[in-house]
């Protein structure tokens, strides 16, 4: 479908994968075993991982048209970007880091209220991610010409066209239902896997509320109905900032692992109840190793 | 008013797409057919009116020479004419008709592909059958092509291509009242919300160009000449054809309207949407006073999903059915 998907799928999935390694990082940083992550170390992989990700060649590459990755492409491009630091994941826990990212992109792409907030959900991760490597100023200023070309690309881009995107986007996530705890936790996705979706709340800006029918004569308006809704909706206060800073307004795309537990960044098992819950469980034992418990 | 019927299963979920659900009532069978697109396969299923009897099918895309094929599938959906039924499908690589019940493809017209990606999107979308002969297909550059179709036969040809919408055509449909007294015969829509109002024949005629508002339309229905659209921002606008006069503007949905279908012999009107919303209006119009009432009916929230596909599975709007993105059932609904 759309051949403008590419970019904004790597950012976002990069964006999570950022936030889920910095969190588990953290989590280590205060063991006291020997060969433990600092927060030296921490810093020196985002930082790495970030370059990574936004390298003016790997832009340039994704940046022209082109069909959609298959998971399994995505899967090993998303490996290298995170093997360009020190930290080395095995495949099961690459596989359950996969399945978080992945399940986090599809929320915030199923819960996004117009196409367009595709693009405010992508600037909420380069934001955050600009905050987690705020120490280097180069790759901020990396960060933010990464920032510039995508709105040269996408702002001219119609509501129909961000629209085939996100439609690109959810044929890809497609079926996906693994249980993530956080979500559970926080009650934003069923038991079944299902995302919960609100029925109340701000329409998108510029949308009216549900609930009046306006009737014309001569392209002029002669009367107003109502009809009962069922839900309550309400309108929109201001728009969001589409530039390189500002008010996002939408909260999709922000770090919800920067003021939660470690044990949040889990995946659960995606099949029968009855199974006992895995867990991406980073455990240290030599510098630069995670492995499963 | 309507209350919820046991669902039928369908082999894989319903993609995220626009009038993403297509019914077919063969009644002399007492049968109702239902297609739900699934990425690049359609799910076809067969029920038999007492609930007893399912039969699944699934067709895939094509491309080129192969059978089979990942390209997408955009849409499916049942032509009804006068001498025959099929089943047609548009695709990132092309159009397919199959016979109605599925069991052999019948034509397939390939799209003008870019050896290179070019940023814009190459896909075919919009189905409508056109008295008497006619099936269209819009398509991602916004041309609309008409099909010649023999009563039957595979020998369909390409009779026309109609270049009046610059962006992508979003939906299509013709006039379903039966009258013959309606001028208007099929109106397309696009990703600007343009709405082009057109008479079919040997050359089709373009009646009228209605503007949109800078929001896509991604549904639309024609009844006794009042166009019914359904936008990007959950509104629902209908319109005199061919005059493009506005009647009534409904705030009917909190987001992305995906389907509309009307019941031609009683008015009833469908609409879905993203926001897990599904309402029923009702519709009457005076041609005395050319005018257009618009009645809000009924509202049925599907918990948790959001909607792709709505149709009323009979001419008088007894039952409907729905489809959601993710679920892999075809939700239904009767009249209390």
């Amino acid at each position: 479908m759309s051949q403008r998907t590419l970019p904004l799928l790597i950012i976002n999935l990069g964006g999570e994968m950022l936030y889920i390694l910095d969190q588990r990082l953290r989590a280590q940083d205060d063991k006291t075993q020997r060969g433990c992550w600092t927060e030296g170390d921490r810093k020196r992989v985002m930082n790495d991982i970030a370059a990574t990700l936004f390298s003016k060649m790997f832009l340039e590459e994704i940046l022209k048209p082109q069909d959609v990755f298959t998971h399994r492409a995505l899967r090993t491009v998303l490996t290298r970007i995170a093997h360009a630091s020190i930290m080395r994941l095995n495949p099961a826990s690459m596989d359950k880091l996969y399945d978080l990212m992945t399940m986090a992109f599809k929320y915030q792409i199923v819960l996004c209220p117009r196409p367009r907030d595709l693009l405010l959900i992508t600037f909420n991760h380069t934001d955050s991610i600009k905050g987690l490597v705020r120490d280097s100023h180069n790759l901020v200023n990396q960060i933010n010409e990464a920032q510039r070309q995508l709105i040269e690309l996408y702002t001219p881009l119609s509501d129909g066209e961000f629209q085939l995107i996100r439609h690109t986007l959810l044929v890809l996530f497609q079926d996906m239902q693994t249980r993530v705890s956080i979500f559970l936790q926080e009650k934003i996705q069923n038991p079944n896997g299902r995302f919960v979706l609100s029925t109340s709340g701000p329409v998108p800006y510029g949308y009216e509320v549900p609930g009046s029918i306006r009737w014309f004569t001569k392209g002029q308006e002669v009367r107003r109905t109502v009809f009962p809704r069922g839900e309550n909706y309400t309108r929109a206060l201001h728009d969001a900032s589409f530039d390189l800073s500002g008010d996002r307004v939408t909260r999709l795309g922000t770090n919800m692992y920067s003021e939660a537990s470690p044990e949040d960044s889990q995946a659960s098992d995606t099949s029968n109840s009855t199974r006992k819950q895995k867990q991406v469980d980073l455990q240290c034992k030599h510098p630069g190793t995670f492995k499963d418990s | 008013m309507y209350h919820k019927e046991k669902s039928i299963q369908i082999k894989s979920s319903a993609s995220a797409l626009y009038n993403n659900l297509s019914v077919l009532r063969i009644a002399p069978r007492c049968l109702t057919y239902f297609t739900v697109v699934h990425a690049n396969v359609v799910n076809m299923v067969s029920a038999s009116w007492d609930s007893l009897n399912y039969s699944h099918r699934q067709l895939q895309s094509k491309e080129g020479s192969v059978a089979t094929s990942s390209s997408l599938i955009m849409q499916a959906a049942w032509c009804v004419l006068p001498s025959r039924d099929l089943l047609v499908l548009t695709s990132q690589k092309g159009i397919q008709m199959y016979e109605s019940d599925g069991s052999i493809m019948v034509y397939w017209h390939a799209l003008d592909t870019p050896e290179t990606p070019t940023a814009k999107a190459v896909f075919a979308r919009g189905i409508a059958a056109v008295w008497e002969k006619y099936i269209c297909v819009g398509v991602s550059s916004g041309s609309v092509l008409v099909f010649d179709v023999p009563s039957k036969g595979s020998n369909i040809t390409l009779s026309e291509v109609l270049e009046e919408h610059k962006e992508a055509i979003t939906d299509m449909a013709s006039e379903c009242s039966g009258s013959l007294e309606c001028i208007a015969d099929l109106v397309s829509a696009d990703d600007s919300g343009l709405l082009c109002m057109w008479k079919s024949g040997e050359d089709f005629q373009l009646l009228n160009k209605i503007p949109g508002f800078d929001t896509s339309c991604s549904s639309v229905k024609l009844w006794k000449g009042t166009v019914i659209a359904g936008y990007g921002t959950g509104q629902i606008r209908l319109y005199e054809g061919v005059t493009g006069v506005l009647h009534a503007e409904v705030n009917a949905h909190a987001r992305w309207i995906y389907s509309l279908d009307i019941a031609p012999f009683t008015g009833l009107l469908l609409s879905a949407a993203e926001d897990s919303w599904v309402r029923v209006w009702h519709l009457t119009l005076t041609p005395e006073t050319n005018s257009v009432e618009i009645e809000h009916m009924y509202n049925e929230c599907i918990t948790d999903t959001q909607m792709c596909g709505a149709k009323f599975c009979d001419g008088d709007g007894y039952a409907f059915a729905v489809t959601g993105y993710d679920l892999s059932e075809i939700i239904r609904y009767t009249q209390a």
